[in-house]
């Protein structure tokens, strides 16, 4: 039989090609170009070399807001990750009540960013709210709108309501797929609910804690809707997380140069640790 | 040790809305001698697993109790009936080393680790797992996994039985008789009273002393494997072990005579019922060619080297009969005549006592 020869099954591949180019690529693009210029208006640009980057890596409002954005990320994954595995272990696995506390779960998922913000500041004023009403009726002086510890606590408190679900769900569905073999098991080894959890449980969710991890790492390390609603980035620039900088950057203080640099490297930060992640996972599997 | 007698036992699992109770198993009364070697075997669903587990005290039995020499255990937990079990998937505690666990259980229940090494040592040294004790259990192979299972039940100087869940499942076919005659090993090294759940007559024969046949959640037969082949108390047994399983042809009473197909037998029932339904039972070994007896058709012949199958044909039934290397099968009008000290008599499915008759 004769092979034909030729090329053309390229053409099958300019469907992805254009797509990629115009999702990714492109802005990508735009972004590498200015951060490589500078300009006085008039769109009239000039060449400015690796300026922007020495700039933004050595400027300590860069520093200030990625220290307050590791912090976050770092709070709410040491609250979520335990939280998230203690309430899945609560959950019931058989009867009527499953599909209670699955909705009950996927309801906070469910609902916007920024209704989300909208409805814990209101929920946390402190004249009106009841949240805020509750805490100083208490006797504690809370105003999150004045006080940075009032701010951040609300600020994570409210992204543990939003996002253990996440956790818990995944955990859920992880401790689901243990055979009932290894509780039996278990069982006739005299085991304590400790060890059950330690050398049952806790191997056999490695990879969904993974999993649960890089997205509550990468969702709260780009987070911006909800604190820009709740706090935006204050009082003073003590919620300015990094997502909230950069708008502020390139929108509010339109330094194209600077933002476009400080997004590459904050892109290429997110890029590490998911490669980080990824490997490590990889390791994993192939033991 | 102890001598297990489950009395009475009856158990159904919770039924979903809406549909009727089913027993798992219905009405089992079994003893378990202190040190015997047995074989419970059955087809899938048949009950076998639930009844391991309510031994284990994994499952509470809807009726009927469960005595450990005369004691009732019923109610007791898994823990304190020093019972080990191997599931039909090895169950490892993956991020441990193979020696870890098979201390677990005695750390567990409080052993000093002195006195743990040199236990576990020994086992490990029957098992040939003394090389791997520092090796992370998860990367051991399937039969080695079932091995530290195994291990985790001998482990324990206490243990009264040790049960096994189907537990060659996942193992490579080459390495299954290997891991067989190793338990057997075992059970003479060790002396506990193990019970060995499979639907593999072959792994069952060859294990046990002792083989008890489950059917349908009930108990069908409890006897040697040579009693199971020459007696089949019902006629599931005689179809499930054997190959081919028994022959079972309709079977009619007439004057104090069995006739099957028109033919006088030479056998009655001893006791004398007034049935005039049977089944008559013979396994394909006792059905031989002859010059007079019952005229079949051949339906084909199979040619297993060792000896031949061959396939005869009745008015309607069909026979199937083992015919050794070397000897003829007739082809023109061949008659078969049944060996009437292996004939069996069953009515409802249950083999009633028989003598033989002159016609």
């Amino acid at each position: 039989m004769n092979k034909i020869s030729n090329q053309r099954a390229w053409w099958l591949v300019v469907p992805v090609v254009v797509l990629v180019a115009f999702n990714a690529l492109i802005p990508l693009m735009t972004v590498v170009n200015y951060s490589v210029q500078e300009t006085f208006g008039n769109n009239l640009f000039f060449w400015h070399g690796v300026g922007w980057f020495e700039q933004v890596l050595t400027s300590e409002r860069f520093h200030a807001s990625l220290l307050r954005q590791l912090a976050f990320t770092g709070m709410i994954l040491i609250i979520e990750v335990p939280l998230g595995i203690a309430v899945a272990l609560c959950m019931p696995r058989k009867g009527p009540w499953v599909s209670v506390c699955l909705v009950l779960m996927a309801l906070p998922l469910l609902i916007p960013w920024n209704v989300v913000g909208a409805m814990w500041n209101i929920f946390a004023l402190p004249d009106i709210g009841l949240l805020g009403r509750m805490i100083n009726g208490l006797g504690i002086d809370y105003n999150f709108t004045q006080q940075p510890v009032a701010a951040w606590s609300t600020t994570v408190l409210m992204d543990v309501w939003h996002w253990t679900s996440l956790v818990v769900l995944l955990t859920y569905a992880g401790l689901c797929s243990i055979p009932d073999a290894y509780y039996q098991a278990a069982r006739i080894d005299g085991a304590s609910s400790w060890s059950v959890f330690r050398y049952i449980q806790l191997p056999k969710l490695k990879r969904v804690l993974t999993i649960a991890i890089l997205l509550r790492f990468m969702d709260s390390f780009m987070i911006y809707t909800e604190p820009f609603v709740l706090t935006g980035g204050g009082p003073g620039n003590t919620t300015t997380f990094l997502s909230i900088d950069l708008v502020k950057i390139a929108l509010g203080q339109f330094d194209l140069g600077p933002a476009a640099a400080m997004s590459l490297i904050y892109f290429l930060m997110v890029l590490l640790v998911c490669w980080v992640f990824y490997t490590a996972m990889m390791r994993n599997e192939e033991q | 040790m102890a001598r297990i007698e489950l009395k009475n036992i009856r158990h159904s699992y919770p039924a979903s809305k809406g549909e009727a109770q089913v027993w798992a198993l219905e009405e089992v009364n079994q003893v378990w001698e202190d040190g015997g070697a047995y074989a419970l075997l059955g087809p899938s669903g048949c009950g076998k697993t639930t009844l391991l587990n309510i031994i284990s005290g994994l499952l509470t039995p809807t009726e009927g109790s469960v005595l450990f020499d005369e004691k009732d255990m019923t109610q007791v937990a898994t823990i304190d009936r020093h019972i080990a079990q191997v599931f039909q998937f090895p169950v490892v505690y993956d991020t441990m080393t193979v020696y870890q666990n098979l201390a677990f259980p005695l750390r567990n229940r409080g052993m000093k680790d002195s006195d743990i090494e040199p236990r576990v040592k020994e086992i490990a040294e029957m098992l040939d797992l003394t090389e791997s004790l520092n090796n992370r259990a998860a990367g051991l192979t399937a039969d080695g996994k079932q091995k530290i299972s195994l291990g985790r039940g001998l482990v324990r100087p206490d243990v009264n039985v040790i049960m096994f869940d189907e537990p060659l499942t996942v193992i490579d076919p080459h390495l299954k008789w290997q891991l067989r005659s190793k338990l057997k090993q075992l059970h003479q090294q060790v002396g506990t009273t193990m019970i060995y759940v499979t639907h593999d007559q072959t792994e069952a024969l060859t294990f046990a002393e002792t083989v008890v046949v489950m059917y349908e959640g009930r108990v069908v037969q409890v006897g040697t494997p040579v009693e199971l082949f020459e007696e089949p108390k019902h006629t599931f047994v005689g179809h499930f072990i054997g190959s081919p399983g028994m022959n079972l042809l309709p079977c009619e009473n007439v004057d104090r005579m069995a006739h099957c197909l028109g033919n006088a037998l030479g056998i009655a029932e001893k006791k004398e019922t007034h049935s005039e339904q049977f089944q008559v039972g013979v396994r394909p070994e006792f059905v031989y060619f002859d010059k007079v007896g019952i005229p079949v058709n051949l339906n084909k012949v199979d040619d297993l080297g060792r000896y031949k199958v061959a396939e005869v044909e009745t008015d309607g039934h069909i026979l199937k009969m083992i015919v050794d290397e070397g000897q003829d099968i007739p082809v023109e009008n061949p008659r078969i005549c049944f060996d009437l000290d292996h004939t069996r008599l069953y009515r409802d499915g249950w083999m009633v006592e028989t003598e033989e008759v002159t016609p």
